[in-house]
């Protein structure tokens, strides 16, 4: 048990019954090669993500959240390398599969929204040919696709879809764009979407009605969603499960009613501390926390969130944090603070 | 689409009036009266003064221009003085000579340029993009007329291969084989040149986010490369191959003075020689055409390509 070796793996969103995950992905490191060093994006990350299930991933900016859907998907920019771990979907190790296997995993068992619309779509190409081009593993004749492709875009709420499909990705609005993002992502009937901000480009209302629909179609096809968001507010909506991450690493995880009403980090707790009766509609954007994010290129010694902690002690100072449970068995921070038997400390450090 | 038609189209018509205009400036006021040099040093002034009145010299520049451009309306082109032929029958002649020559080059160098910097692209860092690369780089230093000498050397006058002058005498076959070495000439630094371009944008291109889009429902690869990227791609190439035309048209002077090919270049240079101003005047005006024509189309091309430039 991660408990037994307090160093080793972020808290990990247990499955809640003997099935095993669709995706688990286990002691996750990833760095980039850049100029100033190698960037160490990832550390240690663990998650898992049941099946029929959302899982939502926050963090500030620049926290690693882009970095681990493109890692699971193994599309990675060309300096980046995976250090160590695994990430098992559907029984395989995806890091060890061939390119060939993996590409035929793509687009088939899992789809990606991408965190830019502005850019995701081919500017050369009709969204009829994009739409009908993902679909080209499937047997059906041109005009049943074509006829699956204006369904799906008239069901993410693109008005006039048999006519708009000839036209190109720049005739349409940033939030058109998504929703077209959207729709492909889901055309394919993966099992697993990795769901990258895919509302930012809306507004509050279109938001709702998105989010609205994306837990409709995943609740219809049984798909599993990890759901990448800034909006805390989303997150509470959509998700059962959350993974909190920090600079790199999950520092929480678990059931989200477990999160978002007894935080065990520091770190969710600054988050949610802002307006915690309000976060289920109005905190749509990550509070703001005093501090500056540490540098990834020499991460800093002991906890990573050391230098912004409120409760910051000794101990933090060159003593990684093990992984603890919180409220139950599946949430679980990484924070000396909720090691078993240390409830004390906390209370000294805040006097 | 229509409407951007027709708005390049007077675009191209403006800036062709514009250059004729510039040029013939430039033209008249080079140093040499054309009368003396025609006429040799001991002609006497009357008779240099009734020449200089035959070829409308005597009026003041702004009517000169405006005279020109009416008969150029009229599709005059004047008189050749010399020879008393009409200039335009002097230059239509010589015209499909240059056309032909400047489209061979470009298109193998297109032919070959264009796959071989995708190539380059795709398996970057193969021993064929290195050799590419090294031979763009030394193709594109080398001088045209350059080349046509060497050409000329080995494959004429060494390996006796291939024609050494002339354009053939007719026939598709032996037109066909005095084309070969002029057009490798004009054209091989345009091969290595292009490869670089397409080298670049499509490594640009490939990193762009909708192609990771593509990758990401597992489309082939194939299939990203010549449906996603290469259009996008060879937009570029195709607007540097419109403006190029005006350096191919300087090389073709060269080659066809090097390969004693009938055509433009080859006018333009006796024409600037003996002062042969409604010649020359000629010649600027369709080579000036020939090229706003050639941006025109690259233009239209890439509206064709591109749905965003459409709108543009
Ligand atoms: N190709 C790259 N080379 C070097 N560093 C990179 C590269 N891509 C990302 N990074 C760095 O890795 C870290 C994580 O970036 P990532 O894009 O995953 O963050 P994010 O959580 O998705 O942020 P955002 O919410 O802004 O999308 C950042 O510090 C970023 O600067
Ligand atoms: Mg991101």
């Amino acid at each position: 048990m991660a408990n037994a070796r307090p160093t080793s793996g972020g808290p990990a969103t247990g499955s809640a019954g003997a099935e095993p995950p669709l995706l688990s992905v286990r002691n996750l490191s990833l760095d980039f090669g850049s100029p100033k060093g190698r960037v160490h994006a990832l550390r240690d990350v663990s998650l898992e993500v049941p099946k029929g299930r959302i899982v939502g991933i926050v963090g500030e900016s620049g926290c690693g959240k882009s970095t681990l859907a493109s890692a699971i998907i193994r599309l990675l920019a060309a300096n980046a390398e995976v250090v160590g771990g695994s990430v098992e979907f559907e029984g395989q190790d995806l890091m060890a599969l061939s390119e060939r296997k993996m590409r035929d995993l793509r687009g088939r068992r899992m789809s990606m929204i991408f965190q830019d619309p502005m850019t995701a779509l081919n500017p050369v190409r009709t969204i009829e040919a994009q739409m009908l081009d993902i679909q080209y593993r499937e047997p059906a004749d041109e005009q049943e696709k074509r006829r699956r492709a204006i369904a799906m875009l008239d069901t993410v709420g693109i008005p006039d879809p048999a006519n708009r499909l000839k036209a190109y990705p720049h005739q349409f609005s940033g939030g058109m764009r998504q929703r077209i993002c959207i729709a492909m992502a889901l055309l394919v009937e993966p099992a697993l979407v990795l769901a990258d901000e895919p509302t930012t480009a809306l507004d509050a209302t279109l938001e709702v009605q998105i989010v609205n629909l994306l837990k409709r179609l995943q609740a219809e096809m049984g798909c599993s969603v990890m759901f990448v968001s800034h909006h805390l507010g989303t997150v509470a909506e959509l998700c059962d499960d959350v993974v909190v991450m920090y600079a790199g690493e999950v520092v929480e995880s678990g059931p989200v009613r477990d999160i978002f009403r007894n935080p065990g980090h520091p770190y969710t707790q600054a988050l949610l501390a802002c307006d915690p009766g309000r976060i289920k509609q109005k905190t749509r954007e990550l509070p703001t926390i005093p501090g500056e994010v540490p540098n990834l290129v020499s991460v800093p010694h002991g906890c990573i969130f050391k230098s912004r902690c409120r409760e910051v002690h000794d101990r933090c100072e060159a003593e990684v944090p093990g992984v603890h449970p919180v409220s139950n068995e599946r949430h679980r921070a990484k924070c000396h603070l909720r090691e078993p038997g240390k409830a004390a400390t906390r209370a000294e450090a805040k006097a | 689409m229509w409407i951007y038609f027709t708005r390049r189209l007077f675009l191209a018509l403006a800036i062709v009036a514009v250059a004729v205009t510039l040029l013939y400036v430039m033209i008249h006021a080079v140093p040499g009266d054309p009368a003396s040099i025609m006429l040799g040093p001991r002609a006497t002034p009357e008779l240099k003064a009734e020449l200089r009145a035959k070829m409308g010299l005597d009026e003041p520049l702004p009517i000169q221009i405006l005279g020109f451009f009416g008969d150029l309306l009229r599709g005059d082109l004047g008189t050749d003085v010399f020879t008393g032929r009409e200039v335009g029958q002097i230059v239509f002649e010589k015209v499909p000579f240059t056309v032909t020559l400047i489209a061979t080059s470009i298109g193998w160098a297109a032919l070959i340029g264009i796959p071989l910097g995708c190539y380059s692209a795709i398996r970057r860092n193969t021993i064929v993009d290195k050799v590419t690369g090294v031979l763009s780089v030394s193709t594109i230093a080398i001088p045209s007329f350059v080349m046509a000498i060497y050409a000329l050397l080995i494959f004429a006058v060494w390996l006796k291969v291939l024609p050494a002058i002339g354009a053939g005498a007719g026939g598709l076959l032996d037109t066909l084989t005095h084309l070969i070495l002029p057009a490798f000439a004009v054209g091989v630094s345009w091969v290595g040149y292009l490869a670089r371009v397409v080298r670049a944008s499509m490594l640009e291109v490939l990193g762009e986010n909708h192609v990771r889009m593509a990758r990401a429902f597992g489309l082939p690869e194939k299939r990203i490369v010549f449906r996603y990227a290469l259009p996008i791609a060879v937009l570029p190439t195709i607007t540097l191959m419109g403006v190029g035309v005006a350096y191919l048209l300087s090389g073709a002077v060269f080659a066809e003075v090097v390969f004693a090919r009938p055509g433009i270049g080859a006018l333009i240079v006796d024409a600037v020689d003996s002062r042969n101003y409604p010649v020359v005047m000629g010649c600027v005006v369709v080579t000036t055409t020939l090229f706003v024509a050639a941006t025109t189309l690259a233009d239209l091309i890439n509206a064709l390509l591109d749905p965003r430039a459409r709108e543009g």
